[in-house]
């Protein structure tokens, strides 16, 4: 049995459904991210989890005890918020030691935990600083702290890492993806960045206007997306207008615009159907090299680039005027604007996608 | 300049309060001329039964009816902010803007004709109450809107009852707004004359009726040194509410 379970939550306001017949099982010990753009519904249903907010339909259910009816101090579950929500009043120690004042501790243990649980952040000499005189990632270490302090079987964690600047931002996904695995507790995150998402997750459910579009893993989710939404939404990705000619277990036949693009097959794909074509731009190649030896190849157009450092980034626009993303890393020469160049990939990379 | 127009501000201001403090030690019967040093009128206020009987009953009108005002107006202050109860923001608020005299008369004739009340401490208690409640529920409520909400979520989640959410968060963090609630009602109260007066009935006096009394007579420097005690009062009162507030506040970023 899963340790979270929700069954066909729908959530409405007025007109306007946040959730439409959510489903989605959370394991025992998983980091499971609940990934889409704002106004997806995946705040709202992190704080239906929390206790927040009641679904208008379906149940949600942990440990299978159905948590319908249950206030939010009585579920072992915590939150950390997107701002924290540290306690101003409070010294970091305080703070920390809240939930366990809250369970009613004897005051010899909540001292000794708490303790602990500030040595285990790194904050041992912070035990007696104000909130506004952490720094952010400090004040989210504490809110961690806090949040994990009496063992909870689930903790939620909303944008947490949203209001730290990049650098801090790598260093604490790393932090939680430590802590995660050395205490075991399942976590469920909430994000609108997919980068994080891909970065700490076991499993990622991605939403879209209130339904669940893809529920996989992390690789999975990159590279083998559901559908057109997952695909633009992860990551980055040039998609193509494409007919299919011809649909064989071992490949698909496609015609975009007046050239063929040959692809791995696609299940329920028959000739006649119309999609997109599919591909990444660290998956096209692209050279003055002779790119024979590859299925699909094109001559193309540099029409912009895109230098960052370690890789550039170009658009390349083809004979039939579709736009390809293309990702190279600068170890060699670049290409210039305006250069046509020869373009491909393996006739078993990108995908074609129906919907 | 600009500084000349402050200092010339502070004066009108402060000067007719000075005037008072000095007088208050002015061995004269008229606040005319000054004649010389002491503390005559002081030991003659202190000799003044009705005076003391009238500061008296003052600081127990005050102090009754700011801690009433102040429970009702924290209770208030909370259910318009977190529950957006604008009528009762616009209920509490009303009594503030009313005339006084308006809110004197209209409570005399509540009091004696609509439900046969005796005039006395009570009725003059109750009247502050509805006057300073408006006080009280805005300050409160101002210092609540100041907050995160999740902070109030935040200890739910964490395993908190309502109750204790109110005791160990919302109250901590509004304490200053109450506190300042409730000083400010004190303040509102010992001097409120109008209503006092409408509502006060014959028996009863406080100190401002009491001073009005008497300057119906003449204005002695005993009154100067009743006015200097008050003052004293209320100032000390705001310095303990200005050293009270930032401890209250320390931490909140």
């Amino acid at each position: 049995m899963a340790l979270l379970e929700i069954r066909n939550v729908t959530r409405r306001f007025g007109g306007f459904a946040a959730l439409e017949d959510v489903s989605l099982s959370i394991e025992a010990g998983e980091f499971f991210t609940l990934l889409g753009p704002s106004g997806c519904g995946k705040t709202t249903l992190l704080r239906m989890i929390a206790g927040f907010e009641t679904p208008d339909a379906g149940s949600i259910l942990l440990d299978g005890r159905d948590l319908a009816g249950i206030p939010p101090e009585k579920r072992p579950i915590h939150t950390v918020f997107q701002n924290y929500a540290l306690f101003p009043h409070m010294t970091a120690f305080d703070n920390i030691a809240f939930p366990l004042k809250m369970a009613n501790l004897p005051k010899h243990e909540i001292r000794q935990r708490a303790k602990q649980a500030l040595s285990d952040v790194k904050l041992s000499d912070k035990a007696n600083a104000y909130p506004k005189d952490l720094s952010g990632g400090q004040q989210q270490r504490v809110a961690l702290a806090r949040g994990l302090i009496n063992r909870p079987r689930l903790l939620l964690l909303d944008e947490s890492l949203a209001a730290l600047d990049a650098k801090l931002r790598e260093e604490m996904q790393i932090e939680l993806i430590n802590l995660q695995r050395d205490l075991g507790i399942t976590f469920v995150f909430v994000t609108h960045a997919q980068d994080e998402a891909l970065a700490l997750s076991h499993r990622i459910a991605v939403l879209n206007c209130g339904r669940v579009e893809q529920v996989d893993f992390p690789s999975r989710i990159y590279g083998f997306p559901k559908n057109r939404f997952v695909a633009g939404f992860v990551g980055h990705i040039s998609q193509i207008e494409a007919e299919v000619k011809e649909s064989t277990h071992g490949h698909l036949r496609l015609m975009a615009k007046g050239i063929e693009i040959i692809a791995p097959p696609a299940r329920n794909a028959v000739a006649g159907d119309r999609g997109v074509f599919a591909i990444r731009p660290e998956q096209v190649r692209i050279g003055h090299e002779e790119l024979a030896d590859l299925r699909n190849h094109f001559f193309g157009t540099v029409e912009s680039l895109l230098y960052q450092g370690d890789v550039s980034e170009y658009k390349v626009r083809l004979e039939n005027g579709a736009m390809l993303e293309v990702l190279l890393p600068n170890t060699g020469r670049g290409f210039r604007v305006s250069d046509v160049v020869r373009i491909g990939w393996r006739h078993d990379a990108g995908m074609y996608l129906h919907e | 300049m600009r500084k000349m127009w402050a200092f010339a501000v502070f004066l009108f201001l402060y000067l007719p309060l000075l005037v008072v403090v000095v007088y208050s030690f002015n061995d004269s019967r008229l606040n005319a001329e000054w004649v010389g040093f002491t503390l005559g009128w002081y030991r003659v206020l202190m000799g003044d039964d009705e005076m003391l009987k009238a500061a008296g009953n003052s600081l127990l009108v005050a102090f009754l009816s700011s801690l009433i005002s102040t429970l009702l107006g924290t209770m208030a202050g909370i259910a318009i902010q977190r529950y957006r109860m604008r009528f009762l923001n616009f209920l509490v608020m009303a009594p503030v803007a009313m005339p006084e005299v308006l809110v004197g008369v209209s409570l005399l004739l509540f009091y004696i004709q609509f439900i046969g009340m005796r005039l006395g401490i009570l009725s003059v208690v109750l009247a502050h109450v509805a006057f300073s409640v408006g006080f009280a529920a805005v300050v409160v409520r101002v210092s609540l809107a100041a907050l995160d909400y999740h902070l109030f979520e935040a200890a739910r989640d964490l395993g908190a009852s309502p109750f204790r959410v109110f005791w160990h968060v919302t109250f901590p963090l509004i304490l200053p707004g109450v506190v300042a609630g409730f000083l400010m009602a004190f303040t509102l109260s010992i001097d409120d004359f109008v209503i006092t007066f409408f509502t006060a009935g014959v028996g009863f006096q406080t100190l401002p009726l009491r001073i009005y009394s008497m300057i119906k007579i003449a204005v002695t420097p005993e009154v100067n040194a009743v006015s200097t005690l008050l003052m004293l009062l209320t100032l000390s009162l705001m310095l303990l509410a200005m050293r009270l507030a930032p401890e209250a506040l320390k931490g909140r970023a």
